[in-house]
């Protein structure tokens, strides 16, 4: 066994807090300036440009990307042969978020309960999803997710005999009727297959992966690729304003699901795609 | 074109839909729980931490301030979770709105009633509109953390008409 202390994970993770809402991940400004440049559109390019000008006070001035530094998401694969010492994991996690948000004067976005809505005013508790895998490392991708496009995202369990046309319209529609107010352009992560709780996280899984990067399985490679056509021919563009660039990538990920079953879900991910990953 | 908030609150004819404009003034952070408190007090009959009437709202949260600059990320809020507070406080006399997105026509017809005029800012750019925020004091609400009302001294705020005055609508054209 390998022996990591839980205050290690703890700065790891407040170190991420920082990376993450200050740089925009290159893949992402790689598009954006493809786009500006393909837009035709004067409002297209010139907020398109906006974009790429923030990401770089951002960067420069630890100023974060957006006011929205978003609940807080951990992605964590935990080597098997980990022994963590001190507090456990999801505290270990926690304790760094707090620090991170602190330290960083970013937006604490938390309110404790739905309806009370009283701000725990240190951005917890975070979402933590944790596989177990071989090894005796810890991976850890965080994903700071705003609220606007996080209120975008949907799920509808279909009729399995229907097949793609139905899941094409569903997520077509999504992104006309609620994608388009949640900052354009968008990453759309869809899931589809298992059932209504692991659905969504296949979706919100699918936002980690990189800009150009394809599905394995060739027919859902094809299906990104057609997507993603459709989805920018709506003349939606950057900030629902027109043109051609309303989605940077569709990314879906599929699983196994019940004879009846034929789950789908999207989730909306806007411009400001915040990501940032340590291995410890 | 440059516009000041003095002038605009004035008279919101001068704006059309879909013109860039560069605004300069002061205008006022206010969004889901701010609204949401405003209206309660409006309501009750208590009186309001400021005078409403010909003020800019902009629904903004903005991040802490870390020491020696401004004011941190304070881009736009989505607009439309607003939309069922803001014929009450357009009737109350706010004349400018700033936000993010689309408006259903409830508060298009409402804008065009009062005369005001909604704006929008780029979201997600938090960082680049700091730059145009040079004073911010804090105002009511401060329970509320970042719902809270700050006051914004802005220069040269850059923005775009999305609904004027007569209620023409710059996001029509997919609605």
């Amino acid at each position: 066994m390998r022996k990591i202390r839980s205050d290690t994970i703890s700065n790891a993770v407040k170190k991420l807090c920082a990376e993450a809402n200050f740089n925009l991940p290159v893949d992402v400004l790689k598009a954006l300036r493809k786009n500006v440049v393909l837009e035709e559109e004067k409002n297209a390019k010139d907020i398109l440009k906006e974009i790429i000008e923030n990401a770089n006070i951002a960067r420069k001035e630890r100023i974060p990307l957006c006011q929205d530094t978003g609940i807080a998401n951990f992605f964590v694969k935990l080597g098997k042969n980990v022994f963590i010492d001190g507090k456990n994991i999801y505290y270990a996690i926690n304790r760094g978020v707090s620090m991170g948000y602190k330290g960083n004067y970013l937006r604490n976005s938390i309110v404790s309960d739905p309806i009370e809505r009283k701000n725990t005013n240190n951005n917890t508790p975070a979402n933590i999803y944790i596989d177990i895998v071989s090894g005796d490392k810890i991976k850890i991708t965080f994903l700071p997710k705003g609220g606007g496009s996080e209120n975008a995202c949907a799920l509808k369990m279909l009729i399995p005999s229907l097949g793609w046309c139905d899941v094409e319209r569903f997520i077509v529609d999504v992104v006309s009727n609620k994608g388009k107010n949640a900052c354009p352009p968008l990453i759309i992560g869809i899931g589809i297959g298992g059932d209504f709780a692991s659905v969504s996280l296949l979706s919100k899984k699918a936002l980690l992966r990189k800009i150009n990067s394809k599905n394995k399985i060739p027919f859902y490679a094809e299906k990104e690729m057609k997507l993603l056509n459709i989805i920018n021919s709506l003349n939606i563009g950057p900030m629902n304003l027109g043109g051609k660039t309303t989605a940077l990538a569709v990314f879906i990920e599929s699983r196994p699901t019940h004879i009846a079953s034929f789950p789908v879900a999207v989730s909306i991910q806007c411009h400001s795609c915040k990501r940032s990953t340590i291995v410890i | 074109m440059k516009i000041n908030v003095n002038n605009l609150v004035l008279n919101t004819k001068i704006l059309r839909y879909g013109q860039k404009i560069f605004l300069s003034g002061a205008i006022y952070t206010a969004r889901d729980g701010a609204h949401k408190r405003i209206v309660d007090m409006l309501n009750n009959n208590e009186k309001l931490p400021i005078n409403i009437k010909n003020i800019v709202i902009y629904y903004c949260g903005p991040t802490f301030i870390k020491p020696g600059i401004v004011i941190g990320a304070c881009g736009p809020t989505t607009s439309s979770r607003m939309d069922f507070f803001t014929p009450r406080i357009l009737n109350e006399g706010v004349k400018v709105l700033i936000g993010k997105g689309t408006r259903t026509k409830i508060v298009i017809d409402s804008i065009k009633k009062n005369n005001a005029v909604y704006l929008i800012a780029t979201g997600g750019v938090g960082a680049f509109i700091s730059k145009s925020v040079k004073k911010v004091d804090l105002i009511a609400f401060a329970d509320l953390g970042p719902e809270a009302i700050y006051k914004f001294e802005v220069e040269n705020m850059p923005l775009i008409v999305a609904i004027d005055s007569d209620g023409n609508d710059i996001f029509a054209r997919n609605n």
